[in-house]
């Protein structure tokens, strides 16, 4: 009976969202006052109702009720509380209850957080959100219902895939489509400016920190994503250029543009149709990689569960979502006045060179990513993009991007003078030239150009930025003054300059175990010693370890550096009882400057495995890049201007398109 | 022509020429990536490359497994259920590479006709049949079935 419950719920949570999709949006138009102040009471409707949904499922797994296909096929009586949890988002039907939950969440959010908003601009920028949340549970009603009965009922469930038994699944998931779904707020609010042709700086100062939240978290959830499939798959790969990674890369390197790009609207006014655009582009790649994934048209090592007679109902979702909302910016579009002008050397022309690069990269990613389907629907044959192709195009363009980062960020708003620029980065400069060369040095990389170009780019995102806050500061009366600016306005300022870091980790890291990374497949009896990078890995050994719902081999290697030891390596293969197929523990040792990494490959007799040996040089600073984008991001959202700039808007609220001062927030960067 | 529209020309020349230079790179770069995927059959009736790397999928031979002295190199026959073609791998298979499984190797062909694979696929579902693989099975049986049914009408 409880499983009908939340059956109910997702149906009554589906009418809500009708009504919030059409009531709210007619009253906007004619101006009914009680028509758009239904929208909030129908987020927090539809919330609830999709909280009891989740609820409902999360206790069906943890009280084994396998009468519930979803449950019979993913969950069992002996696996641990907290991935009965995780098994909620860990197939197709839990993890769109999940999406539309979080719609839902982020829906209730806007409604929380706009009390400063023109009631017509938050009645619309709901019923977007509404429409959305109709697609994605008419979805799961008609294709993907988690609350399907089977009779008879099963003794036993088959359990949660192996490959997802872990803590990593618990958090990726959800952050990432924490992430996605992030990007519908956005989207939400540049339809709703199309619908009432009012986009102005205000818009661009709402839309702001929602799209800059749901950026944190799309990072930080790639990243925890790209963390998971390292330690977990036991390839030693941080990134593998596989469909569903660039599902996820896709969105957020066009949020990244659109965060930039906002940025240049609410500062100067300018870019708006292009803002609006890569808006509509951010959700739409959400809303295309979740799709792709989920519909199994595209082979993933990642993908679980998925169902090609799904392809119909996403095939016309994406159709009206991404054909309507272009549709919609097509004839509205040509009305957005232009923007305030500016010279060739400006902050806004570097920007734009930012987002012509980020989409540029996005762009060959949809390429390589789809190029399978097109060939095959073509019948030029069956092919797949090869992984060097898309590192190649990355190393030829994020140069590019690393370079602007420097130059963007000092630059002004309006005009710079070149002689200016010159003055303020030449130091910078040089250093990070001089560098670049060192690293060329025999001593560290004997001439690999790669390795000069990598850390010259890293040397030069710190410095120039160092310079940068050494201008700020200049009129700041010292570390009192920096303190104040934390304070008061000069958060996004600092935010972006902590993200700015953490693209200079990123680059260290890269670099690094690209270059200097070693991997080697090896035969290993107990007692054998390997070498690898002036490590000894000492093999002892494998014995039998039972656990909870699997039985393991573990191995046991004794790592030591210049006849020190250091650590003690215990990589496993797991046999899982229902599921019955083996697992690979990787044994890791973590330090921030290398990783050591053993995994088991298979008994060759007589005690003998073959293993595999891993050097990692800076492996962890690729995800602690993502820690500081992170904190960077979050730092930026709590700007005292969000809070001051809400309490203007809703006095300066009835500008007409276009005619918004850009000015007014101009002191601030 | 105005200061204006001048800077405004120079902008949009330097973007186009970027994105112009970047495509023409991408596209170039694009046909020697492409890996294209052939069935043991198609490799049978020689429409596959040699020299040149490619993907081959099927399901492993039962007992066709052998290693190699050295412990790390296995030979495998990977099929259709019309033809079949030998792969050799050096280094550790993935977990779920077993007989009677679907996988897809990458690699290339050498004079002898052994795939000489760089990488084996084998996907964590286990359920999971890569859809190459499918397709290729599903052509060889429908061939079968239909030169089956030339034989009776004979």
């Amino acid at each position: 009976m409880i499983p009908e419950i939340g059956h109910y719920a997702l149906i009554l949570a589906l009418s809500l969202a009708i009504i919030q999709a059409i009531i709210p949006l007619a009253g906007s138009y004619t101006n009914t006052h009680s028509w758009m102040a239904l929208s909030r009471p129908l987020v927090w409707g539809q919330l609830l109702f999709l909280t009891l949904s989740t609820i409902v499922l999360a206790n069906a797994f943890l009280a084994n009720d396998f009468s519930v296909i979803y449950v019979a096929q993913h969950g069992n009586t002996k696996l641990p509380d907290l991935y009965k949890i995780s098994a909620v988002w860990g197939a197709h039907e839990g993890s769109l209850l999940l999406w539309a939950f979080l719609l839902a969440a982020w829906s209730a959010a806007i409604a929380l957080f706009s009390r400063n908003l023109p009631l017509p601009v938050v009645a619309r920028v709901l019923s977007v959100m509404g429409m959305i949340s109709i697609g994605f549970l008419l979805f799961l009603l008609l294709t993907s219902n988690p609350f399907d009965r089977t009779f008879p009922v099963p003794f036993e469930g088959r359990e949660l895939n192996p490959m997802l038994q872990d803590p990593g699944l618990a958090i990726h998931p959800p952050l990432l489509y924490m992430g996605y779904v992030g990007f519908s707020v956005a989207f939400a609010f540049s339809i709703a400016a199309l619908l009432g042709g009012k986009l102005d700086a205000s818009w661009a100062r709402w839309s702001r920190p929602w799209t800059t939240v749901a950026w944190v978290f799309l990072t930080v959830g790639i990243a925890l994503g790209s963390w998971w499939a390292y330690y977990e798959l036991g390839w030693g790969g941080w990134w593998f250029w596989d469909p569903v990674e660039n599902a996820s890369l896709m969105p957020w390197l066009v949020g990244t543009a659109l965060m930039h790009s906002l940025a240049v609207t609410e500062k100067r006014g300018a870019f708006k149709s292009w803002t609006v655009l890569l808006a509509l582009f951010a959700f739409s790649l959400s809303l295309l990689g979740t799709f792709l994934v989920r519909s199994g048209v595209l082979t993933s090592v990642h993908s679980f569960a998925s169902d090609p007679e799904r392809g119909v109902f996403i095939l016309i979702f994406l159709l009206v979502a991404i054909g309507g909302s272009l549709m919609l910016y097509a004839w509205r579009a040509p009305y957005i006045s232009g923007g305030g002008r500016f010279d060739l050397i400006s902050r806004e022309t570097f920007l734009l060179g930012n987002n012509l690069l980020l989409s540029v990269l996005a762009g060959l990613i949809l390429l390589g990513t789809l190029a399978p389907l097109i060939y095959d629907a073509m019948e030029w044959g069956k092919i797949s993009v090869g992984f060097p192709w898309f590192n190649k195009m990355f190393v030829l363009l994020t140069p590019f991007l690393a370079l602007l980062i420097g130059v963007g960020s000092i630059s002004r708003w309006k005009h710079t003078d070149a002689a200016f620029l010159v003055k303020q980065l030449r130091v910078a400069f040089v250093v990070s030239l001089a560098f670049g060369l060192l690293t060329l040095l025999p001593l560290f990389s004997d001439g690999n150009l790669m390795v000069g170009l990598g850390m010259g780019l890293a040397m030069w995102v710190v410095t120039s930025h160092l310079v940068n806050v050494k201008e700020r500061l200049k009129h700041k009366a010292g570390f009192n003054g920096f303190l104040r600016d934390l304070s008061g306005g000069g958060r996004s300022y600092y935010g972006m300059i902590l993200a700015h870091m953490g693209v200079a980790m990123f680059i260290v890291g890269v670099t690094m175990v690209s270059n200097y990374g070693i991997e080697q497949d090896i035969r290993m009896s107990p007692g054998d010693t390997a070498n690898i990078a002036g490590y000894d890995f000492k093999f002892e050994g494998v014995s039998e370890f039972p656990g909870p719902n699997y039985n393991a081999h573990r191995g046991r290697f004794l790592i030591s550096k210049d006849g020190e030891q250091i650590a003690i390596l215990l990589p496993e293969k797991r046999t899982y009882f229902v599921q019955t197929r083996p697992m690979t523990e990787a044994g890791i040792d973590w330090g921030l400057t290398r990783d050591l990494y053993v995994s088991l490959g298979e008994s060759l007799g007589g005690g003998d495995w073959s293993m595999r040996l891993y050097y990692k040089p800076y492996i962890r600073w690729i995800w602690i890049a993502s820690i500081f984008m992170g904190l960077g991001g979050l730092l930026a959202i709590t700007d005292r201007r969000y809070r001051t700039a809400r309490k203007r808007a809703s006095s300066t609220s009835t500008l007409t398109a276009g005619s918004s001062t850009p000015a007014a927030a101009e002191s601030h960067s | 022509m105005n200061p204006i529209r001048k800077k405004r020309l120079y902008l949009i020349g330097m973007m186009v020429a970027g994105i112009g230079v970047a495509a023409w790179l991408a596209l170039n770069a694009f046909d020697e990536n492409l890996m294209f995927f052939f069935s043991p059959s198609e490799i049978a009736e020689g429409k596959a490359p040699t020299g040149h790397p490619f993907r081959v999928g099927g399901l492993v031979s039962n007992n066709s497994v052998n290693r190699r002295s050295d412990g790390l190199t296995t030979a495998f026959d990977v099929t259709d259920n019309a033809e079949t073609v030998t792969v050799e791998y050096t280094g550790i298979l993935p977990d779920l590479f077993r007989e009677g499984q679907g996988i897809v190797a990458l690699g290339q062909l050498n004079e002898s006709g052994i795939f000489v694979a760089s990488e084996v696929l084998a996907k964590h579902d286990e359920n999971y049949m890569p859809p190459e693989v499918a397709d290729s099975l599903k052509t060889a049986h429908d061939e079968g079935v239909s030169e089956m049914q030339q034989v009776s009408v004979q």
